[in-house]
């Protein structure tokens, strides 16, 4: 497929240069080709890549590269700095009004996940910064939009603002704000009508809202998955509405996301929160670098890491590697593991954080099936202490009252057995293996 | 006579599609703007075909979206074609780009691909599925809306149970075409609500069944299997069904198109897009590269709100579209001359 990683389109080109005393000027005219296909495929607007190209030979002619022992790891240094750099700080503070309430106005095109955004973001204001939003629903054109919303509101228990679709949005608005000032709403989050950027008429009515509610903050939501338009809609936006801040949707899809890189280039605007999935609690804060590393295909380590942290007790992963090396390791250190990694998150999503997982084959496909999760653990769950501890005495009737207990079958009771003979001796090879290095611990062993 | 002048003549034949290519023109005079005014620059800034020229075209293609390797592609042909033709001239070589991107497009089949096929007397079923966002309810809505006014008996099912106001949303569009929809309550089983859709198309004697989906990301694998359960309960119910998988793409949309395009093929034999949100500046080249790498044809596209505002697709009016300031510019010229 098209989408490889920046990584993967260096390997030819480093070959090449592996083994040379000197790069040439022609190698590093190679080298940036291919990190300019890399960023085009994952639509960094074409302009935006022009003048990163530029930026990025200077330093590399600069000799930072040709000193450097592997050159090709240099150039994905050097562009993953300027891309950070570009992409500038985290920025996920929402401003506060002096008198509330604060007014916070949704903008985009059709289908770019504002009203969804609505209701993560008044969701997010809730339960991290305890406040208490007024929802406003002022697209009065789509079909059942307003109704959309309403029910956000009702699974989020928030007060929802509305007047129908007979009502102009300008009005619509201006009576939300009285009413949180009468409710005493500090927050008032105005969802309004998807529209185009060239639909004059349409923009002219976010800019009488606009004048009239005086917001605090206007968020443009754009649709991860946008390419090379993204920076004609941005500017329009900003051209005429004066943005505050950018909420980058869907970013839970497999699309590199290079829009980001083209909308923070023409507005210089910040990208404030990502839209991680369909659930109203999956708005976060946007992480700058971890977008770099993403547009390059160079996966979401730091995210791994981040989560593999939170999650993994040291002290436990300690006692498992003194188990693994007594080969003590029983079903009962299984099941516990197992609650780790499933405490990370969905194991999908953990796999296509690690770098090249989206090229492997075997993973790609893999279809990660959580059910078979749970069955594992039913089928430890129905064994005994006693038989979680010695599993070699699980005869026949044994596995037939775990395969009962379990709901699953003695042949999937079978299979799980001998996995875990499997992995035992596969720990076994492992640790022998390093019994060399001193110091180097396994921390992580089912991934 | 000249590529263009060909295309230009196969449009104004006939009022019919003069009418099409209007809608083309209109719906797409801001995307045209900006692509066709980049080719002119392009071609009134360097006399000489050389490298800095399919460099910068090689720009202006990527810029309207078509896909990175098919452009490395029709850059390859082009030099190729370039000097085949011993061609020097940088306006000639307009001939030759929009006679490749349709050759591209149709590769050895013709228009028939861009058909919608419906059976004449007994039950077709349309499945409609897509990312979230891109305009799946609304399509539905518009296609509704058209087969009605060609006197087809249609009943639409309401599949998308998942987002909050998706199944309202259908029922005002049923409305508006003044067709039935069948629902059940948010939340239930989606294969559940095609099934019903199904019996009720059925015993309704409907010619029509045109299926809502929720939208997903195409990296969902247990919603992609979801889908896929969709289309095998139809498939079990009526042999032969669905007679269309529709995929709506947006046409902002840039190369992840592509992997959308892949994965819902694979969970569903998608047999034709639906290309939104052409009204705007987006260009939606990334069509030429689904065409090109997947071989799944464009079927309609939307170039605005209105109910009417679905076009059936046709390549030759798309690239005619793009390039008609072009063509009138040229026409100018060979005036002044």
């Amino acid at each position: 497929m098209a989408f490889e990683g920046l990584a993967e389109r260096l390997q030819s080109t480093i070959k090449k240069i592996t083994g040379k005393g000197k790069v040439s000027e022609q190698d590093v005219k190679e080298m940036t080709r291919e990190v300019r296909l890399a960023l085009l495929e994952a639509d960094v607007n074409f302009k935006v890549v022009k003048d990163l190209i530029k930026r990025i030979k200077e330093r590399a002619v600069g000799q930072e590269v040709m000193e450097s022992l592997t050159p090709g790891q240099q150039v994905i240094k050097v562009v993953k700095e300027e891309l950070t750099a570009l992409m500038g700080g985290e920025q996920s503070k929402i401003a506060v009004a002096d008198r509330p309430p604060t007014v916070i106005m949704m903008v985009g095109l059709q289908g770019a996940g504002k009203t969804t955004t609505t209701g993560k973001l008044a969701n997010h204001l809730r339960k991290k910064h305890n406040r208490s939003p007024l929802l406003v629903a002022c697209d009065v054109y789509r079909p059942a939009a307003i109704n959309q919303l309403e029910t956000l509101g009702e699974q989020l228990n928030m007060p929802v603002f509305s007047m129908g679709t007979e009502a102009n949005p300008v009005d619509i608005a201006t009576k939300a704000i009285e009413k949180a000032k009468e409710e005493h709403n500090d927050y008032v989050i105005i969802d309004t009508a998807g529209r185009l950027h060239v639909d004059s008429e349409l923009m002219e009515e976010l800019q009488q809202i606009k004048a009239n509610v005086k917001p605090e903050e206007i968020f443009l939501v754009v649709d991860a998955m946008t390419g090379q338009d993204a920076v004609n809609v941005a500017e329009s936006f900003n051209e005429q509405l004066d943005l505050s801040g950018v909420v980058l949707t869907k970013l839970d899809g497999d699309t590199r996301g290079g829009a980001a890189l083209s909308i923070k280039a023409v507005t210089d605007k910040p990208v404030k929160f990502a839209g991680m999935g369909e659930k109203l609690d999956e708005l976060e804060p946007f992480h700058p670098e971890r977008m770099a590393s993403r547009i390059l295909g160079m996966g979401d380590v730091l995210s791994l890491i981040e989560k593999a942290q939170a999650n993994v007790d040291e002290k436990q992963a300690k006692e498992l590697e003194e188990k693994m090396r007594t080969m003590s390791f029983t079903f009962d250190d299984f099941l516990e593991q197992m609650g780790q990694v499933k405490n990370m998150g969905p194991l999908d999503e953990l796999i296509n954080m690690i770098p090249g997982a989206n090229k492997m084959k075997g993973l790609k496909n893999a279809q990660i099936d959580e059910k078979q999760l749970s069955h594992v653990e039913a089928i430890i769950q129905s064994m005994t202490k006693k038989e979680r501890q010695e599993p070699n005495i699980i005869n026949a009737s044994r596995k037939k009252r775990i395969a009962k207990g379990s709901g699953t079958t003695v042949s999937q009771v079978n299979r799980l057995l001998k996995q875990f003979n499997d992995m035992k001796k596969m720990m076994k090879q492992m640790t022998n293996m390093q019994k060399g290095k001193k110091g180097k611990g396994m921390n992580f062993p089912f991934m | 006579m000249g590529f263009m002048d060909k295309l230009k003549s196969k449009f104004t034949q006939n009022k019919e599609t003069e009418e099409i290519s209007e809608k083309y023109k209109e719906g797409m005079k801001k995307s045209r703007n900006t692509f066709s005014g980049k080719i002119n620059d392009l071609i009134a800034r360097y006399r000489k075909v050389d490298e800095d020229f399919f460099e910068e075209l090689e720009e202006v293609l990527i810029s309207a979206d078509v896909g990175v390797m098919t452009v490395m592609d029709l850059i390859d042909e082009l030099k190729m074609e370039v000097k085949r033709q011993n061609i020097k001239d940088t306006k000639e070589v307009k001939n030759v780009i929009s006679e490749k991107l349709v050759e591209i497009y149709y590769g050895d089949e013709n228009e028939e691909i861009e058909k919608l096929k419906v059976k004449e007397d007994e039950l077709s079923v349309i499945l409609v599925v897509g990312v979230n966002g891109v305009g799946k309810t609304t399509s539905i809505g518009k296609l509704a809306h058209q087969l009605k006014t060609q006197g087809k008996n249609v009943v639409l099912a309401a599949g998308d149970t998942f987002r909050a106001g998706a199944i309202e949303q259908l029922e005002v569009w049923g409305e508006r075409a003044g067709v039935d929809v069948i629902k059940q309550s948010a939340g239930s089983d989606p294969a559940a609500v095609i099934f019903d859709g199904i019996k009720a198309a059925k015993s309704r004697g409907a010619d029509v069944l045109i299926c809502d989906t929720a939208g997903r990301l195409q990296n969902k694998v247990n919603l992609m299997n979801e889908l896929a359960k969709v289309k095998r309960v139809i498939e079990r119910e009526i042999p032969g069904a669905p007679h269309e998988v529709l995929l709506v793409l947006d046409a902002t949309t840039g190369q992840n198109a592509l992997s959308q395009a892949k994965t819902f093929s694979e969970a569903t034999d998608v047999t034709g897009i639906v290309l939104t949100k052409l009204d705007g500046t987006a260009k939606g080249g990334i069509v030429l590269a689904i065409r090109n790498e997947l071989n799944i044809p464009v079927k309609f596209v939307g170039l605005g709100e209105k109910v009417d505002d679905l076009q059936q697709f046709d390549a030759h009016a798309f690239v005619y579209g793009l390039f008609a300031d072009m063509m009138e510019d040229s026409e100018e010229e060979q005036k002044d001359v």
